[in-house]
Formats: C-alpha cells, sequence, structure tokens
C-alpha cells in the first residue's frame, strides 16, 4: 500500500482490515501505518469507517480479516482492556465520567493505588493525579468532583487519563469538539510534547484547519475504502475535501433568494428568569436569520422559550401579525414552527427507533383513517423524506441508531419537513456532521426560505453563519447585544459583539 | 465474491428470522416434549385449562407491557386485581349486606372502574409529581391490599349471582358450539384490541416514542404527561378486569387474591423481548411469554416436580431470556 515508507519507525501497522455489521460493508481491506512521534490524521465524511478503524485498533471489534502489527509483532486484541495494555489508549468522542467520582479517582480508575491491597490510598492516588495533570500543564484540582467540570476541562482530564497508562498510541476521536479556542491551543501544545516524547497519535477531525494545523500525516477513507495516505505539508485543503466526497465543492454556503419586508414571526419581550433577558426580534419571509454568541450567551435557552419546551415568564409571539400561543412545543408544530435541537442523540431521535418511526412521530396524527394510522400514506411520507434528504439506510426500518450522524440529522430534517412548516428553528444544525451533508443542509435551508418561509439558526461556527445567514443577531450574557446585516457581518466584528 | 457475500447475507437473515421465534420455538419445543413425557398434556381439555389459567395473567401482561414500553413499572397490578375483583363481587353478592346487589353488568363496570381509578391516580402522580413508578406503584401496591381488607373486613365475599359466575366458568358456545371459556375469550379479545391500540393507532407509536426518548418526544409535539398517565390507566383497567374473572371462576371475592402476581407479569413481557428501558418490545412477545409460563407451570405439575423446583426452574427462564439477548448482540452493547 502506498503508506509503507521504507526506513520509517513504525509503531503500529494494520493490514487489510475488514469489517461487516449485519449486512453493512462497513471497512473495505483498510491499511494503515502510524509511526513514531506521527501525528497520523484520519479523514473520511461520516460513514467513511473512520471510528470503526479506531475501534478495531482498541479491540472494541474484532476485525473480520485483516492482521495488526505492534513494534512489528502481530497482535489480536480482545478487548480495550488487552489494548490498553499494550499501550494503545483512546479519547473517545462521546466523554464518560463518572460525575460523582473525584477528578483523581476517574483517571485512576480501576487501577488505585493500594494500602494492604484492601484500602485505597487516597493520598497516593492524589498525588499521582497531579503529577499526571501538571505532566500537560492543566491546572485542575484532583479533589474535585466530575460534575463540577466544565465540558473542556472533563476533556482535558480525558486525556491526562489517556497519558496516565504510559501509552505509546493514542486515539483522538474529535477531541476538539467541546473545547473553546485556548483549551484547543493547551491541547495542540500537548500534543507537540507528545510528539517529542515519540508517542505516536491518530487523530479524527471533521475540523479540516486542524489537519493542517497539527497533522504530519492524513489518511483518508470513503464508504470504508482506503483512499490515500498524504503528507500535509504537500497538501492543500481543497484537495483534501475533494478526495473526502470525490466531487468538488463550488461554494460551500448557499443562499439564493432576497428575503422580502414581511414579518412572518414578530417576538416582543420574551423573557424566561434565569435562562435569557427579554428578547424583541422579527423574521421576514425569505430570510434565514442567524444567531450567533458564545457558548452560554443564552440562545438556545430562547429557542426553548419560543418552541414551548419551557414555559416563558412573559412576551408575546406574533406570527403573521396574528398573536399565538407557543405553550407546549404541540401549539408550536400546530402554528408550523419546526424545532432542530443541538443535541440529535438527547433531545432529537429515539436511537432504538427505526427511521420510519423517528420520522413520522410529528406528523403520524396526520395520517388518520378513523382512529387509526393511515400506513401507506405514512410509508410514502417516509420514502419521500428519505429521497428527499437522500439520506443512507438499508431500509425505513433501520434503527437510527446504526446510522452515521451525518444521516441521523437528515432524519430529524426529515421529520420536520413532513410536518410541512414554515418556520424552522435550528441549534446548530451540522454540528458533527461531513462536508458533504452539510452542503445538502445548506441548500435545503436555501430552498426552505426561498419559498417563502423563514429559518432562525443558532451557530458557534462564524463562516456558517456569515454565509447562510441574511441577518445575524449576537446574543451575550443571555441578552441581545447587536445586529448585522448580509454584507456588514465580518468574523471579527461578531466576535467583538459576542464579548 | 458476490456469492460469498450473499450466502453470508442469507445465512444473517435466516438467523435474524430463528432470533425473531426464538419464544415461539422454544414453546414448541417444550410442548413437544411434554406431549411425550406426559399423558395428559396434549389433550383438549388440559390445552383449554391452560388457557383459562394464563388469562388473568395475560390480562396483567397486556397492561404492564404498555407501561414497560414507556420506561415504567407497575408493582401494584396484584392489589388493583384483588379491589376490582372485591368491589365487583360485593355489588353480586346476596351475602354482602353493605351493598344492594344490582345487575350482574352494572356491578363488572363498577368494579372496572374502581381498577381504572387506582391505575389513574398512579399515572397522575407519576406523570405529574415525577414520582418513579416504581416507587408510586410500590405505594401502590400497599394501598390497594389495604384498601381491599377494609372493604371487605378481611373476609372472602361469597354466594354471588349465578350468571355471574358465568363469566369466569362458562363457554363461549356460538351457535351451540362450546369452543372456549369465557376467560380466555375475554383475554384474547384484549389482546387483539390492545395489538390494534399500539401497531394501528397513534397512541401505541407514542408509547413508542416515549419510552425510546421521553425528550425526543416531548419536543415532537407528544403530551408526554398524558401518555404516561393513560398507560397506568390502562393496567389499572386490565387488572380489574382480570380480578372480575379470577372471582367469578373461584366463585369469591378473595381480598387476598394476586398476591405477587405483578412477578409473573413482568416475567412474561420480559421473556417476551420487551426491554426494561422501555421503547423495544412486541406485544406478540408478551403473548407467546404468558403461555410460556403457564405451559410450564401445567407441565412441571404433570411431571410431578414440586412446586419448590417449579419457582427455580421459572426463575431461571426469565434469568436465561435475558441472557439469550446478550449473546444475541455479541456483547458488544
Amino acid at each position: 500500500m502506498t503508506a509503507t515508507q521504507t526506513g520509517r519507525d513504525v509503531i503500529l501497522r494494520m493490514d487489510n482490515a475488514d469489517k461487516r455489521f449485519h449486512g453493512v460493508h462497513a471497512l473495505k481491506g483498510v491499511s494503515i501505518e502510524l509511526g513514531r512521534g506521527e501525528v497520523h490524521a484520519i479523514c473520511g465524511e461520516n460513514g467513511a469507517g473512520k471510528s470503526t478503524l479506531m475501534k478495531i485498533l482498541m479491540g472494541v471489534y474484532s476485525a473480520d480479516s485483516g492482521t495488526m502489527y505492534l513494534n512489528g509483532k502481530p497482535v489480536h486484541f480482545l478487548s480495550p482492556r488487552q489494548a490498553l495494555d499494550a499501550g494503545i489508549a483512546i479519547i473517545e468522542q462521546e466523554l464518560t465520567p463518572i460525575p460523582d467520582m473525584t477528578v483523581a479517582e476517574n483517571i485512576f480508575l480501576g487501577r488505585e493505588p493500594m494500602v494492604a491491597g484492601l484500602f485505597v490510598n487516597y493520598r497516593e492516588l492524589n498525588r499521582m493525579a497531579l503529577e499526571v495533570l501538571a505532566r500537560i500543564e492543566v491546572n485542575i484540582d484532583p479533589h474535585r468532583k466530575m460534575k463540577t467540570l466544565s465540558v473542556a476541562e472533563v476533556q482535558l482530564v480525558e486525556i491526562a487519563k489517556a497519558l496516565s497508562y504510559d501509552s505509546q498510541v493514542l486515539i483522538m476521536d474529535e477531541p476538539t469538539s467541546a473545547l473553546g479556542e485556548k483549551e484547543t491551543d493547551i491541547l495542540f501544545e500537548i500534543i507537540h510534547s507528545l510528539k517529542e516524547q515519540g508517542k505516536g497519535i491518530f487523530y479524527i477531525s471533521h475540523r479540516l484547519k486542524e489537519i493542517f494545523r497539527i497533522a504530519d500525516v492524513v489518511t483518508i477513507l470513503r464508504d470504508g475504502e482506503y483512499i490515500a495516505t498524504r503528507r500535509t505539508s504537500g497538501l492543500d485543503q481543497d484537495t483534501l475535501v475533494s478526495l473526502m466526497i470525490s466531487r468538488k465543492l463550488e461554494g460551500q454556503y448557499i443562499k439564493g433568494n432576497v428575503p422580502t419586508l414581511t414579518p412572518l414571526l414578530q417576538v416582543r419581550d420574551l423573557v424566561k428568569r434565569g435562562r435569557h433577558e427579554p428578547i424583541s426580534l422579527e423574521l421576514r419571509r425569505g430570510e434565514i436569520l442567524g444567531i450567533y454568541g458564545l457558548v452560554g450567551a443564552g440562545r438556545s435557552e430562547f429557542l426553548e422559550s419560543l418552541f414551548g419546551v419551557v414555559k416563558p415568564d412573559g412576551g408575546e409571539i406574533l406570527l403573521n401579525g396574528k398573536r399565538a400561543s407557543h405553550r407546549t412545543p404541540y401549539d408550536s408544530i400546530k402554528n408550523g414552527v419546526a424545532f432542530v435541537t443541538e443535541d440529535r442523540k438527547n433531545s432529537g431521535l429515539a436511537l432504538i427507533l427505526s427511521v420510519k418511526d423517528n420520522a413520522t412521530i410529528t406528523s403520524v396524527r396526520k395520517y388518520h383513517r378513523g382512529p387509526f394510522v393511515n400506513r401507506r400514506r405514512e410509508r410514502d411520507d417516509v420514502s419521500r423524506a428519505i429521497d428527499f434528504f437522500s439520506i443512507k439506510t438499508p431500509s425505513e426500518r433501520q434503527l437510527v441508531r446504526n446510522l452515521s450522524g451525518g444521516n441521523q440529522q437528515k432524519v430529524v430534517l426529515g421529520r420536520w419537513l413532513l410536518s410541512r412548516p414554515t418556520i424552522l428553528l435550528m441549534d446548530e444544525p451540522t454540528r458533527g456532521i461531513d462536508v458533504g451533508a452539510k452542503r445538502e443542509i445548506y441548500r435545503f435551508m436555501s430552498d426552505f426560505a426561498s419559498a417563502g418561509n423563514g429559518v432562525i439558526m443558532v451557530s458557534s461556527e462564524l463562516p456558517e453563519i456569515i454565509g447562510m445567514a441574511d441577518r445575524i443577531l449576537v446574543f451575550k450574557d443571555g441578552r441581545l447585544s447587536g445586529e448585522a446585516a448580509r454584507g456588514e457581518a465580518t468574523e471579527e466584528r461578531l466576535m467583538q459583539m459576542a464579548t | 465474491m458476490p456469492d460469498d457475500a450473499s450466502s453470508m447475507q442469507e445465512s444473517n437473515k435466516f438467523r435474524a428470522i430463528l432470533w425473531e421465534l426464538r419464544i415461539a420455538i422454544a414453546l414448541v419445543l417444550i410442548c413437544v416434549y411434554l406431549s411425550m413425557a406426559t399423558d395428559h398434556f396434549l389433550t383438549t381439555r388440559n390445552l383449554i385449562n391452560v388457557l383459562r389459567q394464563v388469562s388473568v395473567n395475560g390480562l396483567l401482561s397486556i397492561g404492564m407491557t404498555f407501561i414497560i414500553l414507556t420506561g415504567g413499572i407497575d408493582l401494584s397490578v396484584g392489589s388493583m386485581l384483588a379491589f376490582g375483583g372485591v368491589v365487583t363481587a360485593s355489588f353480586v353478592s346476596n351475602a354482602y349486606k353493605d351493598v344492594p346487589s344490582i345487575n350482574p353488568f352494572h356491578a363488572i363496570c363498577l368494579g372496572l372502574l374502581a381498577g381504572t381509578v387506582l391505575g389513574a391516580v398512579n399515572g397522575l402522580v407519576i406523570s405529574k409529581m415525577r414520582v418513579t413508578p416504581f416507587i408510586m406503584t410500590l405505594g401502590m401496591l400497599s394501598i390497594a391490599r389495604g384498601m381491599t381488607y377494609i372493604y371487605t373486613n378481611g373476609m372472602p365475599i361469597t354466594d354471588l349471582d349465578k350468571t355471574f359466575l358465568q363469566i369466569g366458568q362458562g363457554f363461549f358456545e356460538p351457535w351451540g358450539v362450546r369452543l372456549l371459556p369465557w376467560p380466555v375469550v375475554i383475554f384474547l379479545l384484549a389482546f387483539a384490541i390492545a395489538w390494534v391500540v399500539l401497531y394501528r393507532m397513534k397512541f401505541g407509536r407514542y408509547v413508542y416514542a416515549v419510552g425510546g426518548n421521553a425528550r425526543s418526544a416531548r419536543i415532537s409535539g407528544i403530551n408526554v404527561g398524558f401518555i404516561i398517565f393513560m398507560v397506568y390507566a390502562i393496567s389499572g383497567f386490565l387488572c380489574a378486569l382480570a380480578g372480575v374473572l379470577l372471582t367469578a371462576r373461584t366463585s369469591a371475592g378473595l381480598p387476598q387474591a394476586g398476591v405477587s402476581y405483578e412477578l409473573d407479569a413482568i416475567a412474561a413481557v420480559v421473556i417476551g423481548g420487551t426491554s426494561m428501558t422501555g421503547g423495544k418490545g412486541p406485544l406478540i412477545g408478551t403473548l407467546l411469554g404468558v403461555i410460556l409460563i403457564g405451559v410450564i407451570n401445567s407441565g412441571l405439575d404433570q411431571l410431578s416436580v414440586s412446586s419448590y423446583y417449579q419457582q427455580v426452574c421459572k426463575g431461571l427462564i426469565i434469568v436465561g431470556a435475558v441472557m439469550l439477548d446478550y449473546f444475541q448482540s455479541d456483547g458488544e452493547r
């Protein structure tokens, strides 16, 4: 394979890894090599096989075929424990701390220093934790309970934990998705020092800029197949993207029409104590209204008040000039409002239900034939949603759990499309989604607005919000702190209003 | 290697079908064994007897399935059964002087109402005051049992109306053909209605959606509290119905009826493949689970296995059914 470079000091090599899940060919003979002191990025759209490959390296899954070599010797891990003992640690995308345990207890869970083989030596435990945290120059008190930590701090503790195993190979799956800019800088410094110590790092991220910043080598996967391995120094972002999606991207952001001046939705002094201050705004027909702000600025909380997920303390909502009451989500849906939530796993989808059941849950009340569900109409609508968003699923009966993130998000969109909304509220609509799916979602938003509807989009990604929104409102500390029209908005200006 | 892949898919499909039918297969195997090992198992009379015996647990298990699908549990089914039973009994008894004897049909309606009210109280407290289902129904287990003893003074209510007893002891005889005992007919009818509600009406979709992810269900415009309220009220209704049948079958309203019946009901649902965390499980599995438990009880009786061993056996089956689940998923999750 092209990855082989003679004379390189290779820690880990995987030859021809192949894996199928219930008929889905997730990995088709992928080979990869990790050198000492190398940061090796793995790129690909959601569903390309990145996570599957990493889980095979970690012994979470066993490959149907393929051989793995660690320091030249063939190895076969039956469990993550064995991989850890051999010196391969992973920092997972979804963090799993035990909230009521302290930082030190979490780091050394199952490896606590003991006194007389019976009692935990807490003094030693905390000292060891302090040492590990100091190694990555993180200043967190090891006595603190995990539940008191911010998401970014939890992430750093997970990194410390992975390092505490003295691993030679570290796998980082989207390590920066919960980190702010400052913490990301800290993480990259840590990665640099790990490189110098001769460790190898697999780095998975959707943020291509990061890959060029931190990775030496990048391997691209597509639909479970190995595409290429390149040095980042001889690569540019457009080439990387085209390798990932096999079709050339034109301008990434699309917003076709110009909004009208007719107000579609007017919000007056909507307030919820402890969550956000009184907010007034107007959404016009054909408009995409962006809401920008830092995490904790009250943007999601505002959307929840607007949709009736929580009951606001005061204020009014006017739809097409008429007063509307949004006391529950049901009222909002009846009034033609849809809400794509920030966290599709917690509040968006029921993962253990099928694509069909997830897609039709808001609209099933419309398919009535007497007291019964008209199942033909239901099925027609589901296949329409699947076709419309080209959702990749073997059938409508597939469980949503088995779909990739991008396809899960499309199921959420499909569900709301079937409820025939005129106003779409979207909270971080493209978080954790690959480039191809992002583009499809942008196109949908644009088409939706062009048809005389309105979109309110909350996003933390500046290029996205500047590219898509006709007007951007900025939130800070639960109140509106500024507004910018298309053309006036720059990254600097929005940041200034938000901080 | 297209041939290889397709044959692999074929074998996967075959395995999936086998898995879907696992309880049915187990049931058939046990029945085949019992009909060879005993003289009486494979007689119409015995089979009808088994069905008659399972109809009470069957009704409880239907309600339990609805509740477990929403992620809840109902420990109070046995007590609600007893309360519904004695309320009905008191109105059809010639010996019970505190209340007048009335038309059996009206008496049954009163008993069903009593059970439904208890179930509705469960549902109201769980959905509005956020008391966990385990605690609320544990409380109701004691409350309803106590109310039953208070209502009856702890004495059985006997001397019941002869027409009323037909519903527990008589047969459904369309055009003079003796077909099935009334309790079996009522159980199967209740099952059919529950199936339609669960799989052909939007209420059923909402039950699965609430159990699958309550937050997502709420944002999708589902009145989650109402769905939860309803499943407990339905359970209360079905418990009272079971209580009425049991009362008619035993010719007495017994205040101690239905003690620990919640165990068999939960067992039937779990054996049937319903997930205790909600959102997943087939109602038909519950039917098979109910019959499986009934067949084993009756079969072990006929094999003269002591009732002590029977309990051990039932416990092993419950745990075994869930362990199968683990092996099926290759222990991945």
